[in-house]
C-alpha cells in the first residue's frame, strides 16, 4: 500500500531536489542513477550490504528505553536508538558502506568527500580501507581546528585530508571543494556525498542506505511495544540520520516526525544553521533546496557549536516534507545543546555527540508536553568522544565569564 | 533576430573567428564596468561574456573565484550589474551575455529577472548549473523574449548528448575544453582536438571552446577546430593586475594584420 513514491524519475520531491550540476557531471550523475537502480533489485549487492553492516558496522543497535531521562523529563517514554554504538561512531557508516559498495560495483578506485564534524569523513576512510580504495578527505580549516583527532584518525586509516580555507571554511566550502575535485577526476573517482543533499540520485541513495535506521526501530518497537512510537526525534545537518528515521515512517500518520536544527547563538541572531526555520528555497550544491541566503541569492554561513549541524542547507525531502507539513521542524541553541549533552551523560551514562544532542534537548521538552503512555524515539546519531575537548574548553570558558 | 546570430552571420560571411571575453563584473568596483566593456569592444571582442559574482562558484577555478570574493566585497548584487549593463547598453554594440549560477537568479525571481534582462539589452545567458533537464525552469521563457540560452557541451558529454544539446540551441555552442573546472592550463589533453571536431562535425551551430584558454598559441591551434574561443581567468587577471596592453594584444588577436586568422 505504498503511495509515498518520491522522488519522481527526474529527482524531484515536489518543487525541490534535481539535478543542478555542471554538465561535466551529468555522466557521472546518469551512471550512478542506473549503477544504483540495478543494485537496489540486485539480491547479491544487498546481502553484502547487510553482511557488512551486520558483521562490520555492528547492526542491529539496540533500541534503548531511557528510563532515568524519561523520569527527569517527566512525561511520554524516551527510546534512543543507539546509532552511537556503531564501528566509528555515528550512523554516518551506513551510507559509506553503501555507496562505497556502489563505487566498486561501477569500477570506480577513488573515492572523493567532504566532512564537517568529520565523522562523514572517518567513515568513508574506514570503508576506503576495508575495500582497498584511494581516498581524499576535503575539510573545512576551521573545522580541522575543531576535530583535529578525527584528521589523525582518517590519517591513520590511510586517508589523505586536504584544507579548505575558501569561504567559510567549513562544510559547505569543503562539498564545493569536493565538486570541483570530482569535475575534474570523475572518470575514476566516485564522490560519497556523506548526507542527503546533492544532485539526485544522492538524495534518494543516502536516505535509502540510511533507511536502516527507521526500519528496525519500527521492528524494534513494535516487537517490545505491539504498537509503533508516537513521536520521532532527530537532529539535521543535511539530514540524513534524520530522513534514515522518518522513511520508514512517513505513511504513518499518526506517527509525528521532529527536525531538530542547530539554532546556535539564536534564530534571531545572524548564528545558526536552521535553514527550514529561517531559509528560503534555493539552489547549492546541485538541489533545490531551503537555503540560509541573503536577498541577492548568496548563502550565508552557518553557525553552529557542532560542527556536524554547520550547514546552510537542508535537504530535498525534508524540504518537501516542511512544505506538505508531514514533518515538523524545530531548532535547539548551543547553550541547550550543550545542557542536555551533559543531561544524558550524567543521567544515562551516554555521551552524545553535539549533533545528537540536540535531538535530545528538543526530546526532553517534547516529552515533558506528552502523556506518560506516550512514546518518542530520539536518533542519537553518534558518540560524544570527538566532542568532549571542545564541550571541555567550552565549559572552561563558561565558568570564567 | 538575436544580436548574437547576428554576429556570427557576420563572422561566417567574413571568415572571422570569435573572441569572446568573460570578465567578472564588480572586480574593481561596479562603477568600471561600462568603462571595462567599452574597451573589450573596442579591442575587438566578438561579444562579451559578464560574469556574475557567487558565493559557492562550484565550476570555477581560484582566479574566477577570487574576483568573485572581490566583487561580493565591493557590495556587487544582479541588481546592480543588470542596471549597470542597462546604462552602458546605448554605447555598446556588441552581444552581452550574462554568465551566472541559478541561485542569485532564483532568488531575483525568474520572471522578474528576464524581464529586467530583456529591458537591459542583454542577449543571452549562461547558467553553468543548470543542465538540459533542469532548463525549463528558465530557457523556454527566455526563448520567447528572443534572449538566447547558451548550453555547454563537455569532454564527458556523450555524443547522443551532445548532438541532442546542440539541437536545442541557438546562439552557439559552449564547448568545455577539460575536464575541470575555470582556470588557465599550461596544456589541454591530447584528444582535445578529436572533440572539438566532433562536436563541429554534429553542431549546426557555432562552436566556441572555453575553459582554460589563456594565450595565443593555445588560441592559434584551438581555432582551427571550432569558430571561436571564450577566454575568462587571463582576462580576470589582466583586468585585476592592469595589463592592459597585454589585454588588447589578447583581445584583438583575429583583428591584427600579423595574424592569418
Ligand atoms: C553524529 C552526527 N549526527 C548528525 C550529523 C548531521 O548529519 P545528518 O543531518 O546528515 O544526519 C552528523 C554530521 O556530521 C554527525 O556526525
Amino acid at each position: 500500500m505504498s503511495t509515498y513514491t518520491l522522488p519522481n524519475e527526474k529527482g524531484h520531491f515536489g518543487i525541490f531536489g534535481g539535478r543542478y550540476v555542471p554538465e561535466t557531471l551529468m555522466k557521472a550523475v546518469v551512471e550512478l542513477e542506473t549503477a544504483y537502480k540495478e543494485a537496489k533489485d540486485d539480491p547479491d549487492f544487498q546481502s553484502e550490504f547487510r553482511r557488512l553492516l551486520t558483521e562490520y558496522a555492528g547492526r542491529e543497535t539496540p533500541l534503548y528505553f531511557a528510563q532515568n531521562l524519561t523520569k527527569y523529563a517527566g512525561g511520554a517514554n524516551i527510546y534512543l536508538k543507539r546509532e552511537d554504538l556503531n564501528h566509528t561512531g555515528a550512523h554516518k557508516i551506513n551510507n559509506a558502506i553503501g555507496q562505497a559498495l556502489l563505487a566498486v560495483r561501477m569500477g570506480k578506485k577513488k573515492i572523493v568527500a567532504e566532512t564537517g564534524a568529520g565523522q562523514h569523513g572517518v567513515a568513508t576512510a574506514t570503508v576506503s580501507a576495508l575495500l582497498n580504495l584511494d581516498c581524499i578527505i576535503f575539510m573545512g580549516e576551521e573545522d580541522i581546528k575543531r576535530q583535529a583527532l578525527n584528521v589523525f584518525r582518517m590519517e591513520l586509516l590511510g586517508a589523505k585530508v586536504v584544507s579548505v580555507t575558501s569561504g567559510s571554511a567549513t562544510l559547505k566550502d569543503a562539498v564545493n571543494e569536493a565538486l570541483r575535485y570530482w569535475v575534474a577526476n570523475v572518470d575514476d573517482t566516485h564522490y560519497l556525498l556523506g548526507s542527503v543533499m546533492g544532485p539526485h540520485p544522492f538524495p534518494m541513495i543516502v536516505r535509502d542506505f540510511q533507511s536502516v535506521i527507521g526500519q528496525e526501530t519500527r521492528d524494534q518497537f513494535k516487537a517490545a511495544k505491539g504498537r509503533l512510537p508516537d513521536a520521532l526525534v532527530a537532529c539535521i545537518g543535511g539530514g540524513s540520520n534524520s530522513i534514515g528515521m522518518f522513511y520508514p515512517f512517513i505513511e504513518e500518520e499518526a506517527v509525528r516526525l521532529y527536525g531538530i536544527e542547530a539554532a546556535g547563538k539564536g534564530i534571531d541572531t545572524p548564528f545558526h544553521a536552521a535553514s527550514l526555520t529561517k531559509g528560503k528555497p534555493g539552489v547549492l550544491h546541485g538541489a533545490l533546496m531551503y537555503l540560509l541566503q541573503d536577498q541577492d541569492g548568496q548563502i550565508q554561513e552557518a553557525h553552529s557549536l557542532s560542527a556536524g549541524l554547520d550547514y546552510p542547507g537542508v535537504g530535498p525531502e525534508h524540504s518537501y516534507l516542511k512544505e506538505i507539513g508531514r514533518a515538523e521542524y524545530h531548532s535547539i541553541t548551543d547553550q541547550e545543546a550543550l545542557e542536555a549533552f551533559q543531561l544524558l551523560s550524567k543521567h544515562e551514562g551516554i555521551i552524545p555527540a553535539l549533533e545528537s544532542a540536540h535531538a535530545v534537548a528538543f526530546a526532553v521538552q517534547l516529552a515533558a508536553k506528552m502523556n506518560a503512555d506516550q512514546n518518542i524515539v530520539v536518533c542519537l546519531s553518534g558518540r560524544g568522544d570527538k566532542d568532549v575537548d571542545a564541550v571541555k574548553a567550552r565549559l572552561e570558558r563558561g565558568l570564567e565569564s | 533576430m538575436n544580436r548574437i546570430e547576428q554576429t556570427f552571420q557576420l563572422l561566417t560571411k567574413t571568415g572571422r573567428k570569435a573572441f569572446v571575453p568573460y570578465l567578472m563584473a564588480g572586480d574593481g568596483g561596479l562603477d568600471c564596468l561600462a568603462d571595462r566593456l567599452t574597451l573589450l569592444e573596442k579591442f575587438g571582442a566578438s561579444a562579451i561574456e559578464v560574469g556574475v559574482p557567487f558565493s559557492d562558484p562550484v565550476a570555477d577555478g581560484s582566479a574566477i573565484q577570487m574576483a568573485g570574493i572581490r566583487a561580493l566585497k565591493n557590495g556587487t548584487t544582479l541588481r546592480g550589474i543588470i542596471k549597470k549593463i542597462a546604462e552602458a547598453r546605448k554605447q555598446i554594440h556588441v552581444p552581452i551575455i550574462l554568465m551566472t549560477y541559478l541561485n542569485p537568479v532564483y532568488a531575483y525571481g525568474i520572471d522578474a529577472f528576464i524581464f529586467d534582462i530583456q529591458e537591459a539589452g542583454i542577449d543571452g545567458c549562461i547558467i553553468p548549473d543548470l543542465p538540459m533537464e533542469e532548463e525549463d525552469i528558465i530557457a523556454p521563457k527566455l526563448h520567447e523574449v528572443n534572449i538566447e540560452f547558451i548550453r555547454l557541451a563537455t569532454p564527458t558529454t556523450p555524443l547522443d548528448r551532445i548532438k541532442q544539446i546542440a539541437g536545442k540551441g541557438r546562439g552557439f555552442l559552449y564547448t568545455v575544453t577539460v575536464k575541470g573546472i575555470t582556470g588557465e592550463r599550461s596544456e589541454f589533453a591530447h584528444d582535445l582536438y578529436a572533440f572539438l571536431k566532433q562536436v563541429k562535425e554534429v553542431s549546426s551551430i557555432p562552436v566556441l571552446a572555453g575553459f582554460g584558454i589563456s594565450n595565443q598559441e593555445q588560441i592559434a591551434e584551438i581555432v582551427e577546430y571550432c569558430d571561436g574561443v571564450v577566454v575568462g581567468s587571463k582576462i580576470v587577471d589582466l583586468f585585476a593586475s592592469s595589463r592592459l596592453r597585454e589585454l588588447e594584444q589578447l583581445v584583438s588577436i583575429f583583428h591584427s594584420k600579423s595574424n592569418p586568422f
